[in-house]
């Protein structure tokens, strides 16, 4: 067991917009959970309002955003901006789904910090919010 | 995942045999039944000749008909829509110009859901997953130049199914085809939508009592329609196992039949309508079985259990999926050998109607070139492989006949314990199958994850990608379609649009079916948000606790 961490990482899992794909946020939640951290999943079928207001009210480390569906250029921005508007900057945001690579940096560049298409090993994904939400705390 | 990243369990020294994570050798079919070193005789229990039985009679474990492929090919139905109706319709006419032999359409979110375009929900998400459609008009310029007497549609919608139904017959109207001659299937499977893929409108009893009534509509007026395809699809699609997939749609489906004889209609009037939907994924001779004990358990149980007489409401039919959750997004040509052996299985598993996964579709909807490929690889095993020449071709395989018993015998027990928590409808309310489908979508991550279960490129294998190019969905196809719904609302006759939604509304109060006023409504342009918002005035919405 590690000592180090006096504070448990948390996190908001959540599935924007009308993809009822959750295969995927479930997984990553549980995985997240197991890893000892705080999860908190909004369900599904959420506006960005909702998420950056779970996000606060939860005092989230980082939000994972989970979309299939194809709207991740009109929904992300929107979060990104929604978290910008209301001064929070200390929360990682991450997004899960299918991505095409050409979006991938384009989504980087509005703040996100990680992004996972399918395939990605749950064990990367638990390591990467860990690190970097540690790393901010420095 | 970045290129090249680790893999989760790299083998240090290759063999030949496949490795499993933590160094004992395994063999088990994907959902964990373990397979023994050889199969003979003793592994054929019971009476062997009355449950394999032979084709196209009772009880079906060799196939619903008895010349099958020999007699009539399975339809080549490849999933279509994206974009607008125009888009869509152009790759309708793509397909059935390069031999496809019937239409299936997809629909955005926002549709499947029950918003308009123009709803604030709907933001980005138009003509992105699916075709965008609103009204009656939508609809028409969907199926334009494509003869609805002739060709047979499939219709992947759910929630809302009643009112896309009323848009296809109304669509047949005014091209002069009568709702008896229209062929093709509605999915209308709202259980599976709270079982695993999330699109809904109204709570389940009254989302029930839509798909009764769409039942009862089609029975009397539409003989050549399939008012609801059960579908297992998305339940696999979700993480559940085979045997799963198997157990909650076939309860899905004996729950719509308890459904349709408790308004009073005839067993035999109605089951040779209903249809199914299965996913076909990649461990072989598991699905194989899988179709075979779906036939032999819907047979015994509506004969036994439901009290049908005719052979045709037995005759469990079935259209495959190759699963899409199979896809990788990594090396994505290897998709298509993946398709290629999730197909056969479906075409050994005697499937009436296939669509083959496009090899991009991990990345994004499929390109012209992909879906072309797609449709390629059941055009080749149709007619290059012979594997149609003969019915069921693997029945009497000592392992296929166990394999198909072990299946059989694993929904029995899901079956019993679905029973114990009152049938389908409350264990869905006490979220028994979404817990069951989690528990095993997790459990197969972490064979992944461990490297138990290999994914060529993905967790063994990998190499440095390639891209290919994908579709690309404009985003101002959005804007056109909301201009384009708002002229509609423009003309429309107002007081007509307002009186045929008081209508639909005093008759949801009732028990009155609602295709009729639907079906007025529809003609009105009303659209599929108006009429949906309507009825939740009535019906009220659902929301799920989510468990994970």
């Amino acid at each position: 067991m590690v000592a180090a961490a006096a504070h448990k990482i948390r996190v908001v899992v959540a599935k924007p917009g009308l993809d009822g794909h959750d295969r995927g946020a479930k997984i990553i939640a549980r995985a997240l959970r197991d890893a000892g951290m705080e999860v908190i999943y909004t369900g599904l079928h959420q506006t960005p309002e909702e998420i950056v207001e779970t996000a606060i009210q939860e005092d989230a480390d980082a939000i994972g955003v989970s979309i299939l569906s194809g709207a991740h250029m009109t929904l992300v921005p929107k979060i990104s901006e929604l978290l910008a508007e209301q001064g929070v900057d200390d929360v990682l945001l991450t997004v899960g789904g299918t991505i095409p690579t050409r979006d991938i940096e384009a989504l980087k560049e509005m703040g996100v910090t990680g992004v996972f298409t399918p395939g990605a090993p749950t064990g990367e994904i638990v390591e990467f919010i860990r690190t970097r939400v540690n790393r901010r705390e420095l | 995942m970045e290129p090249n990243s680790t893999p989760a369990s790299p083998p240090a020294a290759e063999s030949e045999n496949r490795e499993s994570g933590g160094g004992e050798l395994r063999f088990e079919t994907m959902s964990g039944v373990p397979i023994r070193a050889a199969y003979g005789p003793e592994d054929v229990t019971g009476d062997a000749e009355a449950k394999i039985g032979e084709p196209g009679r009772y009880p079906f474990t060799r196939g619903p008909y008895e010349s099958m492929y020999r007699g009539r090919n399975w339809t080549m139905r490849q999933f279509a829509g994206f974009g607008t109706v125009e888009e869509t319709n152009e790759r309708f006419h793509y397909l059935l110009d390069h031999g496809q032999t019937g239409l299936s359409t997809a629909f955005d979110m926002p549709t499947l859901m029950g918003y308009d375009s123009d709803h604030p929900r709907s933001l980005g998400e138009v003509g992105r997953e699916g075709v965008a459609v609103d009204t009656l008009d939508d609809m028409e310029r969907l199926f334009q130049g494509i003869p609805l007497g002739e060709v047979s549609t499939s219709m992947t919608i759910n929630a809302p199914a009643a009112i896309l139904l009323a848009f296809y017959v109304l669509v047949g109207e005014r091209q002069g085809v009568s709702p008896e001659r229209l062929s093709g299937t509605i999915q209308t499977d709202i259980l599976k939508e709270y079982i695993a893929q999330k699109e809904w409108c109204f709570p389940v009893e009254p989302a029930m009592r839509l798909v009764t009534d769409m039942i009862e509509y089609s029975t009397r007026e539409m003989p050549r329609w399939h008012p609801v395809s059960i579908s297992g699809y998305h339940i696999r699609e979700a993480g559940a196992t085979a045997a799963q997939e198997l157990a909650f749609t076939l309860k899905d489906g004996f729950t719509y039949v308890e459904r349709a004889i408790e308004r009073g209609l005839d067993v035999d009037s109605f089951a040779p309508r209903l249809s199914f939907f299965f996913n076909a994924h990649i461990d072989f001779f598991e699905e194989i079985a899988k179709y075979r004990a779906a036939r032999r358990i819907w047979a015994r149980e509506l004969r036994e259990t439901y009290g049908a007489e005719r052979p045709e409401s037995m005759r469990l039919r079935f259209h495959t999926q190759t699963a899409g959750v199979s896809l990788t997004a990594q090396q994505p040509l290897n998709n298509i050998v993946r398709t290629a052996l999730e197909a056969l299985a479906g075409v050994l598993g005697g499937t009436q109607s296939l669509h083959t996964n496009s090899f991009d579709e991990a990345l994004a909807l499929p390109t012209e070139e992909a879906v072309r490929v797609a449709l390629r690889t059941q055009q080749i095993i149709s007619h290059e492989t012979g594997v149609t020449n003969t019915p069921d071709p693997l029945g009497g395989s000592y392992f296929v006949e166990a394999l198909t018993d072990e299946l059989e015998a694993e929904a029995y027990r899901y079956f019993d314990r679905i029973d114990e928590l009152g049938g389908m409808v409350e264990a869905i309310r006490k979220n028994y199958p979404q817990r069951e489908i989690a528990e095993s979508a997790f459990e197969f991550q972490r064979k992944l994850d461990s490297g138990e279960f290999t994914i060529v490129g993905v967790n063994r294998y990998q190499s440095e990608e390639e891209e290919v190019p994908l579709l690309h969905i404009d985003p101002a196809l959005e804007t056109k379609q909301v201009e384009r719904l708002a002229a509609t609302r423009a003309v429309r006759d107002s007081a007509a649009v307002e009186s045929s939604l008081a209508e639909l509304k005093r008759a949801a109060g009732t028990d009155q079916n609602l295709m009729y006023p639907i079906l007025d409504a529809a003609r009105e342009q009303v659209t599929v948000g108006e009429m949906v918002a309507t009825l939740q005035e009535v019906f009220g919405t659902y929301t799920e606790t989510p468990v994970f």
